[in-house]
């Protein structure tokens, strides 16, 4: 009797233990996830499983790319240090369950803002850091150049879970072409199926096509159709129910992009700490309480800056130097052509 | 001693209610925050996505459900093909391994001891990612069979084309249904009177006659359509017509059955083992030709050895027919938990749904196998 | 000389038989050689589909021509019981001789002598055959996954002395054996537990830490596999027991576990255990994925253990039962001391095939981005610098793993022998 009163003991305590746990985080207000990532030392993002420029892992595991810069300056925002960040590399199946699950904080992994995306499953979308649309790729020999060639019976190579399976099938429905999906669960499996000849054509986002292409056996093979057949704007995506974090991430980015057209650099942005201009020193953490809002002290985008650079450096160091795409197109500011304009910081 | 049987009861029970109860209350407060749903209302929205190979008339202008049904019917395909063909390899190398043949039993244990210790998903990679690549393109294929051809896209077989199929298939299900009619009274005749008849010729002879009999008297007719190569750009080819078997099928039905044989032949072996020397003489001396000592004494018994763990290997291999997700083979995890958990983002009902199935899948084996066991078990008089 | 009757091969004119046997087994398998090695068909003069076979036909008139019976000559009797029975057999025979023939060579010379080995990169490999060079670069990245160069002595560190640990247990003094479950089961899972915290993950004692998302390769098969197994025992321990319980409520729950865990496959347990667990945490709780799918796993096999164990306990005879019971053992005592260490004895062989199976099922874990060593092969075959040596990573793998799993299954088939003489 006394024995199974001890056991009876023990588990109610076990049991006041976990509610007193679930009650204290209930309790938890502002933004509960900017509180456990300072408590844990690290920006926990979802990033890709290898896009080369996008988010790519070395063989000493170093991740690079603007979609893990966007990462890093969370990180250096709300830890000071850009180099605290847990990747965890997504499949594009597994990447919004496991933002909404809790597993990482930021999904940055060229993901297309939708509206069925932003407003059905949870997810909130802060900003866009790339500007893309969707294309084909064919190889060369084939002597296809645009899709109106296509013709019925042609296969086609893409990912599960991607706007790209459904981009498709309305594409090749408005034509009336009869075709093949083979769709796999990675992209390097994609990849490795098109480069073998399984399918006639790899079609994704076009800086997919042009990051994977640095990837098959023969870049100079293999052409990308001139024809762009969706719009996908990529960006970064947190979880809903957190408007301070969501704030944080997007503000992080819109830094980057501002940093840009302000000429602020990593090299610079200590002289521009002096500038004359207010929104300068603003973006610098040298005028204002741009930080208070989020909890967040006064030099969180100055050390955006000099950690990770401004928008056009990141975009330069992964994208155009690694000659993936040298031209910036519409991923241009908005001063000099192109359609990347963000609200002021001020 | 009430208490003794009550309290360890109640602690199991208020243990499994207190985990369930703290997982789905921090599921529901997650989910409120983060303004996610739950419900199955998304099953008969558009799936609008395309499904590489279906059983069924699918596009993507049909539901989510009917997604789900394409991946189901993907999944119990290769299931079915892959527990047919490891049979039949698994009883033939299992026969081979007790054969006094030196190099047949030492080819079947080789055999044996390769393809069970290599793990499954290095199998099915080899089989999609190295060794279906060796395939010839299209238009290099080379006749095989004079009809087929296979490219790295794929098999290309001829395809049926059937008129009144449906006349066909009745004609099939009464033949099946008269064989089964026949076996019993056979047996019968066989406890009662001790007669015996060609059982097996005889119910082959009805399965093909009465089928053959619609071609003259049903208005069916069968003719086929054989693949055409097609140039769909200057160096890219298809088939068209007939059937194209994909290669993702292929792999994953290659390596299932390798593997799955290799436990099979060795049920197979250990029930022909088990039965004793001694009956085997004993029936013989009782006048059986060996046929008959094979088909009357030791069949029967060899299977009720051989019956309990196949079955666990059937559901093995419908379990793991899951791997195709690693290839692209659209079996359900690869449709369902894939493409429309995506598509949806309802993860927690399309998981449930999904391991609701498999559960389903294999509980209905277990339960068959079971009832098929009872039946062939030894009847006590 | 006595008649010579063709179709008879006889002992009299041995020497004519054996001369004829010989000469035709020749000509069939040179038939056979030149047709596949060097495109000559020699009796390319007879219509197609009787030249195919050839070779065949040869074959198995030569063997039908030495199948002489009580020749007289050991060697050839010998052979004659163990391939040459009958004409089926010696087509069998035959058979398997040309797919010996067929596949040899040509996979030796591509295992070894086309193969390339010397060099570090994708140039140096020249030959037709296997690039080992691939493998020789990787090796690291195969064995460690992204664990960082200079500390990987952590982890050879980390095994060697697990594995002097557990060999130790076979020089316990005879008076410590009783406590050698208790070290088995206890102490040297916590050792190796805080080997791994401390050694492979560091971060203390002046270690730099290396976070789990980059451990890989076969170690951390090695690291999944010996955890699963050493928590799933007594998990499926104690869900055996209960499913034999008297108390319904007690049963019926091990049941439905179970029979759960059996009927679901492990990607879809792997998928929630490692993207959407989460979520049934109170929000910001972290657990580290390893861990997570670790846990996974050993749930996952626990289930089929607790069948393995629960066929052992079946196999005792009640009798034991009544005579720990008529001693006024309790449950607990009755279990733990009388009943389990016979079923356990009865199951070892079941429970060795399960690890087995688990072993095999750890590649899994790379469908949801562990890269233990399928996964790693992965990643090197879709390296842009070395494509195209899918092959030889899978065979380099397979052949790993074919190590690991054959001499475990040969072990537990030697138990499995010893145990049987024992009882
Ligand atoms: N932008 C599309 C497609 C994103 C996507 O997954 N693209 C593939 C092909 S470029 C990819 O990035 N794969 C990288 C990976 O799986 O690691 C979407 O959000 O649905």
């Amino acid at each position: 009797m006394f024995k199974y009163l001890k056991q009876l003991t023990s588990l109610v305590a076990m049991v006041a233990v976990l509610f007193t746990f679930t009650t204290e985080t209930m309790a938890a207000k502002k933004s509960k996830t900017l509180k456990n990532t300072q408590k844990k030392g690290f920006v926990r993002c979802g990033v890709s499983q290898g896009l080369p420029g996008f988010s790519n892992a070395d063989a000493a595991g170093n991740w690079t790319g603007v979609d893990v810069d966007v990462c890093r300056a969370v990180a250096a925002a709300v830890l000071g240090d850009a180099s605290k960040v847990k990747y965890t590399p997504l499949s594009a199946k597994e990447r919004f369950t496991a933002l909404t699950s809790g597993e990482i904080d930021i999904l940055s992994r060229n993901t297309t803002w939708t509206l069925s995306r932003d407003a059905d499953i949870g997810l909130t979308f802060v900003g866009v850091n790339f500007y893309d649309g969707q294309g084909f790729m064919v190889r060369k020999s084939s002597g296809i150049t645009s899709t109106s060639q296509f013709k019925n019976g042609i296969s086609a190579c893409t990912n599960i879970g991607t706007t790209t399976e459904l981009n498709m099938r309305d594409f090749f429905n408005s034509k009336g072409i009869s075709y093949t999906p083979v769709a796999f669960e990675k992209a390097d499996e994609v990849v490795a199926a098109y480069d073998a000849g399984r399918c006639d054509t790899y079609t994704t986002d076009k800086s997919g096509l042009a990051a994977q292409r640095t990837k098959m056996s023969n870049p100079d093979e293999h052409i990308v159709l001139p024809e762009t057949i969706s719009k996908e704007p990529l960006g970064p995506v947190v979880r809903q129910g957190d408007s301070v974090w969501e704030d944080i991430v997007r503000w992080s980015l819109n830094t980057m992009i501002e940093a840009e057209e302000y000429g602020i650099t990593s090299g610079n942005a200590d002289m521009m700490k002096t500038s004359d201009n207010p929104a300068i020193k603003r973006l610098v953490g040298a005028e204002g309480e741009m930080g208070a809002a989020f909890g967040l002290d006064n030099d969180w985008n100055y050390r955006i800056i000099t950690q990770v650079g401004n928008y056009g450096e990141s975009y330069k160091r992964n994208i155009a130097d690694t000659g993936i795409l040298p031209d910036r197109g519409p991923n241009e500011l908005w001063t000099k052509g192109g359609i990347l304009y963000v609200p002021p910081s001020r | 001693m009430k208490l003794k049987k009550i309290l360890p009861q109640f602690l199991t029970l208020l243990f499994i209610v207190l985990i369930f109860g703290f997982f789905t209350m921090n599921a529901q407060e997650n989910m409120d925050t983060r303004g996610i749903e739950f419900g199955f209302g998304f099953l008969k929205q558009e799936a609008s996505f395309d499904i590489q190979f279906s059983l069924i008339d699918y596009d993507g202008s049909k539901s989510y459900a009917r997604a789900y049904l394409v991946g189901l019917l993907n999944t119990l395909l290769v299931s079915a093909i892959g527990i047919i063909l490891c049979t039949i390899l698994g009883v033939v190398i299992g026969v081979a391994r007790l054969s006094p043949n030196y190099l047949i039993n030492r080819t079947a244990s080789v055999y044996i001891e390769f393809f069970r210790n290599i793990p499954l998903l290095l199998q099915i990679f080899f089989w999609y990612f190295a060794a279906l690549r060796a395939l010839p393109m299209p238009e290099d294929a080379s006749l095989l069979l004079g009809t087929s051809y296979m490219t790295i896209k794929g098999l290309y077989t001829p395809a049926p084309i059937w008129n009144n199929f449906d006349v066909f298939l009745i004609s099939l299900i009464i033949s099946l249904i008269l064989i089964f009619f026949f076996n019993r009274y056979a047996k019968r005749k066989q406890e009662e009177a001790g007669i015996q008849y060609p059982k097996f010729l005889i119910s082959l002879g009805i399965f093909l006659i009465i089928p053959a009999l619609t071609f003259i008297f049903g208005g069916v007719d069968l003719q086929w359509s054989f693949p055409e190569l097609k140039q769909l750009a200057k160096t890219s080819f298809t088939y068209e017509g007939g059937v194209g078997i994909p290669p993702e099928l292929i792999a994953l039905t290659l390596a299932l059955t390798l593997y799955t044989a290799t436990f099979i032949a060795e049920n197979v072996r250990a029930g022909i083992q088990g039965i004793g020397k001694g009956q085997k003489e004993a029936a013989a001396s009782i006048g059986l030709t060996p046929g008959q000592v094979l088909k009357l004494v030791i069949m029967p018994q060899a299977l009720r050895i051989i019956i309990p763990p196949t079955t666990n290997q059937y559901l093995n291999l419908t379990k793991n027919s899951s791997l195709a997700a690693a290839i692209a083979y659209p079996d359900l995890v690869l449709v369902f938990a894939g493409t429309a958990m995506m598509q949806t983002g309802r993860a927690i009902e399309i998981v449930a749904i999904t391991m609701a199935t498999y559960l389903t899948i294999s509980l209905s084996i277990s339960l068959f196998m079971n009832w098929y066991n009872k039946s062939i078990a030894i009847k006590e008089k | 000389m006595s008649k010579v009757n063709l179709l008879k091969p006889n002992k009299e004119n041995i020497n004519l038989f054996l001369g004829l046997g010989v000469l035709f087994f020749t000509l069939g398998i040179l038939d056979f050689y030149l047709n596949n090695f060097y495109e000559k068909n020699i009796t390319g003069f007879l219509p197609g589909f009787i030249s195919f076979f050839t070779p065949l036909i040869f074959g198995m008139i030569g063997l039908h021509f030495v199948r002489i019976e009580f020749s007289g000559i050991k060697k050839l009797d010998e052979l004659n019981k163990n391939i040459n029975t009958s004409n089926f057999n010696a087509a069998l025979s035959f058979c398997i001789i040309l797919l010996l023939i067929f596949s040899i060579p040509p996979l030796l010379n591509w295992f070894i002598f086309d193969a390339n080995i010397a060099g570090d990169t994708k140039e140096a490999c020249t030959g037709g055959g296997a690039c080992w060079v691939y493998i020789k670069v990787w090796f690291n990245r195969f064995m460690y996954g992204m664990y960082p160069n200079a500390e990987q002595w952590r982890v050879n560190a980390t095994f060697i002395i697990v594995l002097v640990l557990m060999g130790l247990g076979y020089f316990f003094p005879l008076r410590f054996k009783k406590y050698l479950t208790l070290y088995y089961v206890i102490f040297l899972p916590i050792i190796s537990f805080l080997l791994i915290y401390y050694l492979i993950s560091g971060g203390e004692f002046g270690l730099e830490w290396v976070e789990t998302g980059a451990w890989g390769g076969l170690s951390l098969t090695f690291i999944v596999s010996f955890f699963s197994l050493i928590f799933c025992f007594p998990i499926g321990m104690m869900l055996a027991l209960g499913r034999r319980s008297d108390l319904p409520v007690v049963k019926y729950s091990s049941l439905t576990f179970i029979e759960f865990w059996r009927g679901v496959p492990l990607i879809t347990v792997l998928f929630m255990s490692a993207v959407m667990f989460p979520m049934f945490l109170p929000d910001g709780t972290y657990v580290d994925k390893l861990i997570r799918v670790i846990a996974a796993i050993v749930l996952f096999e626990a289930a089929y253990t607790a069948e393995v164990i629960r066929g052992g306990l079946q196999a005792l005879p009640r009798g034991q039962y009544d005579a720990a019971k008529s001693l006024g053992m309790g449950y607990w005592r009755l279990h733990l001391l009388v009943i389990l260490p016979q079923a356990l004895k009865l199951v070892i062989p079941g429970i060795a095939n399960t690890f087995l199976a688990l072993v095999k099922d750890t590649p899994l874990i790379f469908v949801v981005g562990l890269l233990e060593l399928a996964g790693m092969l992965g990643l090197a075959k879709t390296n842009p610098k070395w494509l195209g040596f899918s092959m030889e990573g899978y065979v380099f793998a397979g052949i790993i793993f074919w190590i690991i799993c054959y001499s475990m299954s040969k072990y537990s088939y030697n138990l499995e022998l010893k145990y049987k003489t024992d009882r």
